[in-house]
C-alpha cells in the first residue's frame, strides 16, 4: 500500500516551528563538564515531606481515577491557598480544575475561549508555550514587545495598538519567564481597565507567583471587573520544586472553567492521583519550605546581578521567578552567537533570549536556579569570556 | 542581620564579607563589622570544615558514652563537665535530661583507646556513678549534612 505522506500530517501542526531551545539543547547535552544555567526549573528537590505523603498515599491505596475536576480537598486547599495569598475568591465545588502542570491549563483556557480567526496578544519575551498553544487552538498570536527601557513590563499604549475586534484575549505572565519582570498593583491597574473595556478574556500564567523578591504578587484578576474574564492559572512546579509531579490548576469564572472540565474531562480525565496527593501535602504543610527556598534563590539573585553589573553587562532587577536577563548588546553579539561562543569556550550554558521572542533577542537568560558554587564558578567564567572578547576588540582597534 | 550573617556562615564559612553583603543586599564594611564583633563577642567561635573521614580511610572510632552523675554540694554538674571536656580526647559534652546526664563523645585512634580512656580516665572520675559507652558504627548524617547523599542533579540541562 502506498501512503500518501504527503498529507499524513495537519499543516497546522507541520508548520508550528521547533522550539527555539531544542537546537541549543543538542549542543549543550554534547559538550563535556558544562555547567547550566539553562535549566527553568528549581535546582531543589521536592521537599522530602511532600514525597513521603506520597509513598503514604500509595500504601493507603490511592491508585485510582479522581473527580476530573481533581481531589475535592486539594480544590479547597488551593481556593483557600488562592484566597489567603492573593485575596482570590474561587469556589472549590465549580471554579477550581487541578491540570496536568500549568502546561495543561494553559492549553485548555486557549481551546475552551478561542473561535477560529480570534486574535490572542502575548507580551514578549515569555514564555514558550503560548503562541504554538494558541495557533493549536485555531487562533492567531499578536505579540507586542515589551523593552528593557521599561523592566520588560507590558504597558498600555503598546497594548492598545495591537487591539482590534477581533482580540478575544491577553496572555499573562508575571512573574515572567525569562526576564524575571513583575507587574506591579499600579502596573497592572491601566491593563485591567483595557481589558474590561476591550471585553478581553485574560489567560495570567502566575506559576512563578511566590517567587517574588520585591513585595508580594498582585493577580490581575483581584482588579475591578477582572474575576468575571480572568483565567488564573498556577500550578506546583515552581515555588514547591515539583515540576516532575505534573500538577497545576486553573481558577476562573464559572461558566468558563466548566466547559474546560469538559475538555478535560475527555483529553486527560484528572490529573494523577499521586501528584495531587503530593499537592495536598504541599499547600497543608510546605510553607515553610517554600519561604527557606525563595530566601536561597533571593540571595542568589542579588549575588547574579551584581556580578553581571560588575563585568560590564547591563541589567536591570529581576523581582520574581529564578531569572536575569542581561543585555549583552555591547558585545556587539546576537543572543545566539554569544551563548553558543559562551558555551564552546567557557562551557557554561544560558538560553538566548531570542527563544523567547523578538525583544528577547540582546539578552540572555540566566537562571539562578543552580547551587552558588555553581554561579559561582560560571559567572566567573563569564567574566573570562568577557574579558577575552575586550581584549580581541582592543586588539583589533591596535591593529588597524 | 546578624541571624542571616549566621545562617549563611554556618552552611559555607569560606564565604567572604563581600558575598555576604551582596547576597543580603547590604553593606560589605557593615558586614565585615557585624562578623567582627561577633568573632569577640563569641558567637563565631571557629570556621571549620566538614569531612566525611570515612572516605579518607581514616580508622578512627568515635563513642557516645552516657554518663552518670553524682552532683555534691559546691561540686554541680558544670564543674563536672569541666573536668570532663578537659581531656583533648573528649569531643563534645552536653548535659541531657533523661536516665542519664552528660553525654560524652570520645574519639581515639581504635576501640581499645577509647575504652581505656573510659576505663581509665573517665569512670574513675570522682563523681561518676556510672558509664555506658556506644561505639558509633557509621554516620549518616552530620550538622544537618547527609555524607552519603544519593539525591544529584537529574534536571535536564535546559529547559524552558
Ligand atoms: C511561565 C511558565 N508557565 C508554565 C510552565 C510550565 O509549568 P508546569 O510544570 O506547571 O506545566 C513553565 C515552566 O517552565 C513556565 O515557565
Amino acid at each position: 500500500m502506498n501512503v500518501k505522506k504527503a498529507n499524513r500530517i495537519s499543516p497546522l501542526v507541520k508548520n508550528l516551528p521547533p522550539s527555539g531551545i531544542r537546537k541549543f539543547f543538542d549542543l549543550v547535552a554534547n559538550t563535556k563538564g558544562v555547567i547550566s544555567l539553562g535549566v527553568g526549573e528549581p535546582d531543589f528537590v521536592t521537599p522530602w515531606h511532600i514525597r513521603e505523603a506520597c509513598f503514604y498515599s500509595l500504601e493507603q491505596g490511592y491508585t485510582m481515577y479522581t473527580s476530573n475536576w481533581g481531589l475535592p480537598e486539594l480544590r479547597k486547599e488551593i481556593s483557600k491557598f488562592l484566597y489567603e495569598r492573593y485575596g482570590l475568591g474561587y469556589n472549590p465545588e465549580n471554579e477550581i480544575v487541578v491540570t496536568v502542570g500549568a502546561s495543561e491549563a494553559v492549553d485548555l483556557a486557549l481551546r475552551t475561549i478561542i473561535m477560529p480567526g480570534d486574535e490572542v496578544i502575548i507580551p514578549e519575551p515569555t514564555y514558550v508555550s503560548y503562541k504554538p498553544c494558541a495557533v493549536l487552538a485555531g487562533a492567531e498570536p499578536v505579540t507586542v514587545q515589551t523593552s528593557y527601557e521599561n523592566e520588560f513590563k507590558l504597558k498600555e499604549e503598546d497594548l492598545n495598538e495591537k487591539i482590534n475586534s477581533r482580540t478575544k484575549a491577553l496572555i499573562l505572565c508575571y512573574p515572567n519567564n525569562p526576564t524575571g519582570a513583575i507587574m506591579e498593583k499600579e502596573d497592572l491597574e491601566g491593563i485591567a481597565r483595557i481589558a474590561v473595556q476591550n471585553d478581553l478574556i485574560v489567560i495570567s500564567d502566575e506559576i512563578y507567583s511566590e517567587l517574588t523578591y520585591k513585595g508580594s504578587h498582585v493577580s490581575i484578576a483581584s482588579f475591578p471587573g477582572m474575576r468575571e474574564r480572568t483565567i488564573v492559572i498556577n500550578g506546583f512546579s515552581k515555588a514547591w520544586a515539583m515540576t516532575g509531579w505534573r500538577i497545576g490548576f486553573a481558577a476562573g469564572p464559572r461558566d468558563i472553567i466548566e466547559e474546560m472540565v469538559k475538555i478535560h474531562q475527555y483529553t486527560i480525565l484528572c490529573a494523577p492521583v499521586m501528584g495531587q496527593m503530593a499537592a495536598l501535602e504541599a499547600l497543608k504543610n510546605g510553607s515553610e519550605e517554600v519561604e527557606k527556598m525563595v530566601t536561597q534563590y533571593n540571595q542568589r539573585r542579588r549575588f547574579v546581578v551584581s556580578k553581571l553589573r560588575e563585568m560590564g553587562l547591563e541589567c536591570f532587577e529581576p523581582k520574581g521567578a529564578f531569572y536575569v536577563f542581561p543585555s549583552i548588546k555591547s558585545t556587539g553579539m546576537s543572543s545566539e552567537e554569544f551563548a553558543e561562543e559562551l558555551l564552546k569556550k567557557e562551557k557554561v550554558a544560558v538560553v538566548p533570549g531570542s527563544a523567547f521572542g523578538r525583544s528577547g533577542e540582546g539578552h540572555i537568560r540566566i537562571s539562578y536556579a543552580a547551587s552558588l558554587k555553581n554561579l559561582t564558578k560560571a559567572l566567573d567564567r563569564m567574566a573570562n569570556f568577557l574579558d577575552s572578547l575586550n581584549k580581541n576588540i582592543v586588539d583589533r582597534v591596535m591593529e588597524n | 542581620m546578624r541571624k542571616e550573617i549566621l545562617e549563611l556562615l554556618e552552611t559555607d564559612s569560606k564565604l567572604t564579607p563581600y558575598q555576604i553583603a551582596t547576597m543580603l543586599g547590604m553593606d560589605k564594611s557593615k558586614v565585615e563589622k557585624e562578623i567582627e564583633t561577633m568573632e569577640e563577642e563569641g558567637i563565631i567561635l571557629q570556621y571549620s570544615t566538614l569531612i566525611n573521614w570515612e572516605k579518607v580511610g581514616n580508622e578512627q572510632v568515635s563513642a557516645l558514652i552516657d554518663v552518670k552523675v553524682i552532683p555534691q554540694r559546691g561540686v554541680g554538674f558544670d564543674d563536672i563537665a569541666e573536668r570532663i571536656y578537659r581531656f583533648p580526647e573528649v569531643r563534645s559534652v552536653m548535659l541531657m535530661s533523661g536516665s542519664y546526664d552528660l553525654s560524652v563523645e570520645v574519639t581515639g585512634r581504635n576501640i581499645k583507646e577509647v575504652a581505656q580512656f573510659v576505663a581509665q580516665k573517665l569512670a574513675t572520675l570522682e563523681h561518676v556513678q556510672s558509664t555506658v559507652t556506644h561505639f558509633v558504627l557509621k554516620r549518616y548524617k552530620q550538622h544537618g549534612v547527609i555524607l552519603d547523599k544519593k539525591e544529584k542533579d537529574r534536571r535536564q540541562v535546559i529547559s524552558p
